[in-house]
Parts: C-alpha cells; sequence; structure tokens
C-alpha cells in the first residue's frame, strides 16, 4: 500500500485493474486507492506477471506499506511503491511516512456531562467540521464559505466535501491563490453584515493574510466605537502535519492568541469541531479557528442530536486525576490523554485539560485543577517562548502561586524551525514520552 | 465634455454615459458649498493640530475636494464608500455630521468612534462610509469584499474604493481587480493621484504612473480623469458607476490631483519646490475652477458669500464641539473589544 499523501496512515483498496496472470509494465494503472483526501490512480513502477494479488478489492484500512501484490520472480515488495498522485495539496511533497509515533488518540476515560446520556454516533473530525458548516449555511443564508479548493475540488482536504452540490456557487466560492486579497474581501464582506467562513489551505498561508485578520477584523469593531462588526470565521489546518518542513507547519494559536478582538478555537475531537465550529459561525466576532490535519482522518464519538453547539470559551476535563495537570489543546491533548494512561501504570494519576478555545482563556477550570494537583504541565505544538504554555504559566504563577508545589514545566516543540528529517522531525515535536518525562519531573519522580 | 483619457482593454471598453450627469445652478452651488465645507474644515483641523487638541497623524484632504464631492453626486443610497488614511473629505461628502468628525480628530466622547479611532478610524455606516483604514492598499480588498456582498445580496449597490498612487502598488490591489472582474463585482476603484506618496514622486516608486491602465491585464476598463474639476469627476463618475452597477464588473477612475499640504502635519514637503505647489493652487485650484462655472452660469461672489458664511459657521461649530466635548469616560477602555450575543 502507496503511501499517497504526507498524512495518510491507511488507506481502501478500491478496485483492481489487473489480475492475477496479468503482464503489466511500468505506468499501468493497476489499481485505485482510496486515501484519506481522494480515489486515486496506482501505476506500476516495475514491469512483469502479476503473481499474486495479497489484498483484495474492497479491503478497508490497509496499512501503508501493506504488501497488496507480488510479481512473479521477485520473492518480495514487488508492489508498487508510489504513484504519481493527480490530487495533491499544493507544494505538499508526496509521499510520507506515518507521523512520528503513529496514530495517537485516546477517548474521555470519566462522565462526561456535555456528552453523557445522549445518542452517539461516529464521525472523523473531517466530517464534523463539514456538517458543521452544511447545518450553519442550512440556517442562514448570510454564510457562505470561501477559499482554494473548496467547491469544485471539494476541498484541498475534503471538509468542504459536497458544499458545492448543496449550497451552489453563490455560497461556496472557489478563490485564485491570493490569501491576502480574498481574506481582505471577506472582512469586507463581514463588515457589510455577511458572515463569511474564509478556508486557509493551512494557516501557514495565512501569513499573508494575517494583516486583514489582525487590523482589518479585530481591531475594527473597537476602531469604530462599536459600529463595524466582523463576524467571520477564518478555519483550516494548523500545526505540524508530517515531513512537510518548516514553512508548512506552524503552531499559530500563540500567535493569534495575542490579539484582542479575536477569538481562537484550537478543537480536539469530532464533536468539539462541530460544535465549536457551529459556534464561531454564530459569534458576532472574528473568529481564528485551528484545525488538526493530523486529526482530520480520526473518528470519535458524537452526540447523534439537532443542533450540536460547544461554546466558545469553556475549557474541558477530558481526564480526571489527583497528581499533576496536563494542559493542551488541539492534537496535543491526544498525547497528554495517552500519557496520562503511561503515568497511571507508574502510580501516578494524571488530570488532563483540554482548553479548546486559546483567547478568551478558560483560567479558573485551569487553576481549579491545579488547586487539587499542586503541579502544571503545560503541552503545544507550538514553539515555547512567548507561548500558549507561558501564558498559562505566567497566570497560574500569578494566581495560583500558593497551590504550587514544584515549577510548572512546558512541553513545546523544540526551538527551531521544524526539520524534514523523520528523526529531527520526532526530535522536535513534544512526544508521548516528552510529556511523561516532564510530568514525573514536577512530580519529583 | 470633460478631458478624459481613456485606457484600452480587451473587454468592457469604457461606455458612453447612459446617465444623466447635467449639473444646473442649484447643483453648482451643492458642489461648491461641500467642497468648501471639506476644504474649510481641513484648514480648521490643521489648525487644532498646532494647536496641540488633535494628536497623532492628521492628513488632510486639501488640493483634493473635487474628488470626494464629485465622486458622492453620482452614489445612491446603499453604495458603499471606503478609503485609506485621508479620509476627513470623504465623510464630510458622504454627509457624515463634521462635529462628530471634528471630535474624533480631537479624541473626544462625541466622536464618531467615541474617541478610540482617530483622523485614520471613522466609520458611518448610516452614511455608507466604511472607513476610514490606517494600512495602505487594505482598503481596496476591503472594498472588494464590500461589492462582493453587494453581489451575493443582488441589491443593485455599487461600492467606491479609493486609493492613493501610493497604495494603487500594493500587491492586494491586484488580487482584489483580479477576483473583481473575475466575479464581475460592482466595484468602481478611484486612484486618486496626488503625485507623491508621502515624500516619493510617482515617477521614482512606479513603473507605470498612468494608473488608469493598471487593470488592463485584468480586462478592466479605466480611464484617467481631470481630479480638479468636479464636473469631469462626476462625468467619468457616471461612466464608472453605470458600468459597475449593471453589472459589468469593475472600473478604474484615475483622478490627477495634488494635495497641497505635507503628506501630514509633521511633513514639511521638501521634496516638492515652492513653485509648483503654487502653480497648481493658481491656475488649477478645484475651488476656483467651480467658482468660474458658477459665474458663468451668472452666480456672483456676493451671492457666495451666504455660502461662505453658512460653511464658516458649520466648521466653528464643530471645532467649538470638538473642543467641548469630554474625553471618552475610562470604562470605555474596555468596550467594543467584542461583541456579545451569538446570533
Amino acid at each position: 500500500m502507496p503511501a499517497l499523501s504526507p498524512t495518510m496512515e491507511e488507506g481502501t483498496l478500491a478496485k483492481w485493474l489487473v489480475k492475477e496472470g496479468d503482464t503489466i509494465k511500468a505506468g499501468d494503472v493497476i489499481a485505485e486507492i482510496e486515501t484519506d483526501k481522494a480515489t486515486m490512480e496506482v501505476e506500476a513502477v516495475d514491469e512483469g506477471v502479476i503473481e499474486a494479488i495479497l489484498v483484495p478489492a474492497g479491503s478497508e484500512n490497509v496499512k501503508v506499506n501493506t504488501l497488496i501484490a507480488r510479481l512473479k520472480g521477485e520473492g518480495e515488495a514487488a508492489a508498487p511503491a508510489a504513484a504519481a498522485p493527480a490530487a495533491e495539496v499544493a507544494s505538499a511533497p508526496v509521499a510520507a511516512a506515518p507521523a512520528a509515533g503513529g496514530p495517537i488518540s485516546a477517548v474521555s476515560t470519566f462522565a462526561d456531562p456535555e456528552i453523557d446520556g445522549k445518542p452517539l454516533k461516529k464521525i472523523t473530525v473531517r466530517d464534523a467540521l463539514r456538517d458543521a458548516m452544511a447545518e450553519e449555511m442550512r440556517r442562514d443564508d448570510r454564510v457562505f464559505l470561501m477559499g482554494e479548493e473548496v467547491a469544485q475540488y471539494q476541498g484541498a482536504y475534503k471538509v468542504s466535501r459536497e458544499l458545492l452540490q448543496e449550497f451552489g456557487d453563490r455560497r461556496v466560492i472557489d478563490t485564485p491563490i491570493t490569501e491576502h486579497g480574498f481574506a481582505g474581501m471577506g472582512v469586507g464582506a463581514a463588515m457589510a453584515g455577511l458572515k463569511p467562513i474564509v478556508e486557509f489551505m493551512t494557516w501557514n498561508f495565512a501569513m499573508q493574510a494575517i494583516d486583514h485578520i489582525i487590523n482589518s477584523a479585530a481591531k475594527t469593531l473597537y476602531m469604530s466605537g462599536g459600529q463595524i462588526k466582523s463576524s467571520i470565521v477564518f478555519r483550516g489546518p494548523n500545526g505540524a502535519a508530517s515531513r512537510v518542513g518548516a514553512q508548512h507547519s506552524q503552531d499559530y494559536a500563540a500567535w493569534y492568541g495575542n490579539v484582542p478582538g479575536l477569538k481562537v478555537i484550537a478543537p480536539y475531537d469530532a464533536a468539539d469541531a462541530k460544535g465549536l465550529l457551529k459556534a464561531a459561525i454564530r459569534d458576532p466576532n472574528p473568529v481564528v479557528f485551528l484545525e488538526h490535519e493530523m486529526m482530520y482522518g480520526h473518528e470519535f464519538d458524537i452526540p447523534d442530536v439537532e443542533d450540536w453547539v460547544v461554546p466558545i470559551g469553556k475549557a474541558k476535563v477530558r481526564r480526571q486525576g489527583s497528581d499533576v495537570t496536563l494542559v493542551a489543546y488541539s492534537r496535543m491533548v491526544g498525547f497528554a490523554l495517552k500519557a496520562a494512561e503511561e503515568l497511571e501504570k507508574e502510580g501516578i494519576a494524571a488530570e488532563v485539560v483540554d482548553l479548546r478555545t486559546i483567547r478568551p482563556m478558560d483560567h479558573a477550570t485551569i487553576l481549579e485543577s491545579v488547586k487539587k494537583t499542586n503541579r502544571l504541565v503545560t503541552v503545544e505544538e507550538g514553539w515555547g517562548p512567548m507561548g500558549v504554555g507561558a501564558e498559562i504559566v505566567a497566570r497560574i504563577t500569578e494566581f495560583g502561586f500558593d497551590y504550587l508545589d514544584a515549577p510548572p514545566l512546558r512541553v513545546c516543540q523544540e526551538d527551531v524551525p521544524l526539520p524534514y528529517a523523520a528523526n529531527l522531525e520526532a526530535l522536535s515535536l513534544p512526544s508521548v514520552e516528552k510529556i511523561v518525562k516532564a510530568a514525573k519531573a514536577v512530580c519529583y519522580r | 465634455m470633460a478631458r478624459t483619457r481613456k485606457a484600452e482593454a480587451s473587454e468592457g471598453k469604457a461606455p458612453e454615459t447612459g446617465v444623466n450627469a447635467f449639473v444646473g445652478k442649484d447643483e453648482l452651488l451643492k458642489f461648491y458649498q461641500d467642497m468648501l465645507l471639506i476644504r474649510r474644515f481641513e484648514e480648521r483641523a490643521g489648525q487644532l493640530y498646532g494647536m496641540g487638541l488633535i494628536g497623532g497623524f492628521c492628513h488632510l484632504y486639501i488640493g483634493q475636494e473635487a474628488i470626494a464631492v464629485g465622486m458622492q453626486s453620482i452614489s445612491q443610497k446603499g453604495d458603499q464608500i471606503i478609503t485609506g488614511y485621508r479620509d476627513h473629505g470623504h465623510m464630510l461628502a458622504a454627509g457624515m455630521d463634521p462635529r462628530e468628525v471634528m471630535a474624533e480628530l480631537t479624541g473626544r466622547a462625541g466622536g464618531s468612534s467615541k474617541g478610540k479611532g482617530g483622523s485614520m478610524h471613522m466609520f458611518d455606516i448610516a452614511t455608507g462610509f466604511y472607513g476610514g483604514h490606517g494600512i495602505v492598499g487594505a482598503q481596496v480588498a476591503l472594498g472588494t469584499g464590500l461589492a462582493l456582498a453587494n453581489s451575493y445580496r443582488n441589491n443593485g449597490n455599487v461600492s467606491y474604493a479609493y486609493m492613493g498612487d501610493g497604495a494603487a502598488n500594493q500587491g492586494q490591489v491586484y488580487e482584489s481587480f483580479n477576483m473583481a472582474q473575475l466575479w464581475k463585482l460592482p466595484v468602481v476603484y478611484v486612484i486618486e493621484n496626488n503625485q507623491y506618496a508621502m515624500g516619493t514622486a510617482v515617477e521614482r516608486a512606479a513603473s507605470e504612473t498612468a494608473f488608469h491602465k493598471r487593470g488592463v491585464s485584468f480586462r478592466i476598463p479605466g480611464e484617467e480623469v481631470d481630479g480638479m474639476d468636479v464636473i469631469a469627476v462626476r462625468e467619468a463618475g457616471a461612466r464608472a458607476t453605470e458600468h459597475a452597477r449593471s453589472g459589468q464588473g469593475p472600473y478604474i477612475l484615475e483622478m490627477k490631483t495634488y494635495r497641497y499640504r505635507g503628506h501630514s502635519m509633521s511633513d514639511p514637503a521638501k521634496y516638492r519646490t515652492k513653485e509648483e505647489v503654487d502653480e497648481v493652487k493658481t491656475t488649477r485650484d478645484p475651488i476656483d475652477h467651480i467658482k468660474e462655472r458658477l459665474a458663468k452660469a451668472g452666480v456672483t461672489e456676493d451671492d457666495l458669500k451666504g455660502v461662505d458664511a453658512e460653511v464658516k459657521r458649520i466648521v466653528a461649530e464643530a471645532a467649538e464641539f470638538a473642543r467641548t466635548s469630554p474625553e471618552p469616560d475610562p470604562s470605555e477602555l474596555y468596550t467594543d473589544v467584542y461583541l456579545e450575543a451569538a446570533e
């Protein structure tokens, strides 16, 4: 099974176009594979006779690098290694290993008043985001989506799948590759009373548009004495994907979290992705909505209820514990939950606080947890200096100093641009091991 | 027919105006009053700045009055206006209360932004004025977004996005041009070419100084207009507006104009000669120009005295209000950062 996108960990072997005994040559299309983003044709890279098809058509969740077919005369590994993908995100490299450490997805391990008692269904983060937009667009004609590849291509990450079909090109607008321009136009439309959702293919590209996000959207309500509002959502994947290099791998939570006038959201699971995106769309203020590419394909239980909305500005305790508080957001919540499981084996009960909203930050929930555990570790994918963890530690030092039994620690990306090499990338990013180590350190263990 | 020069665009040839741009004596008098109000207002603002009542940046519109007034005479209710930081003239032309504009300049509670915006950041939805933007060129993308909203709502309104010759070199202007023409958005781009981007003459900053041609590669028609002649502005504005309102997409008007004062209050304007400025003042002044037209229409200097007195009264009242309006209450510090209610 070839890796056909930077984040592909497994795929569905949708169809074989050859059968055992067929003679193939390099370049022949031999199979169709559904990745997390698209259905791709796979071309042979070697020539020979198909001796055996090892993974039948229709097989789902076939891990990358699984042997799917063998050529005659070759003992092993004659399967097509990689193909020329027809669909790819702009300037992202083609094939890549799965994320360092493999998929990390842990679920909440105690009673959750938000969800308990409600019927549940399984849904990916990707579809949760899609459903949130679709539901809000059905509810309010002022809501529309604009961005690169959101319409005809169905979304670079398929988050806007089938929205064009339902809402048409008036409300699902493909833009040219022109972030500065279309972000400004989105803000202008918001000033005129519409409620745009501006998708950035990644938040890295929004660097071109940051002037409009901050100077035009965040500040204008204040500068106009309350007259001009910008009810607009800027959204897209944030943080490090996998092996896409420094320019495509940055966590902007701290950057936007610094700005009054903006709300900043970074959900972890599908329920929050959906509920918070719906809340963001309804919010009358400009909202920066930070998704995570590595989470798009993850399935979670989500309440199967009409109009699932999660309030902005409320953190969530995802695991209760009495020995140390781990505060995280976005993908790092999964890492923190995994670390809590590891810590439990060593007799340390970690409490995991999922921030969910970066701004306004729910300091009360963090403080309550620290009052109980007296120890604090923050986890973020971004750099440490002037970061989200730095802000949390400053607040806890200011308002919870007497409750601390150890200096808080921050787990962050190492203070370097994110490297490409697999081993260096893994060294640079936060990991379960790093979180466990930090948690033990604040527990003096 | 006023002096204009048209850009060659392969699509959307500049139309002969179907709008009646005829101007009678009453309308001429109104233009005169509106332009004089801007000039006297700006002169007083300069004075208040010198007295320390206005702080920070203050960019005066003196010399460019015919543009805001001429264009305003074409717009309809619901149309939007958006510009950069040299915005006092557009606000007055749009019909904003001179007292609120002046009080914003002095940073008082009675200012249109409660004193929290200042010279560059005023807004008034009622008159369609969407700012007042301090980042050079940002208003062009925002104004194109206002046009996107008009198109989305199919409401027949046009957005007027003003920029200077300096802003016209910004990248986002061309990103906006591209999308505006691609989606046929109802926007008129008004480039106020006053010859200097702060202290840099256009020849030193622009490889193509004929800004009305800047839309050619996007198939946007454009024309050069004598921005010192309010009637020429009005006629060109009518053509551009007709084009945009009828669904044919954006239109570019390059207004050749001149600012008499420095870029801002702290600019001694050493980059140009006194003779150059005097030459424009004596031969091309927009207010002298309309006075000549009024004279031809039979209006005498004596007839104008009533208008002059009225303008003087309005400006004096605005200055008095701006001086006496209290500073914003300290409790305003934390208001208007976020809106509360979800919708």
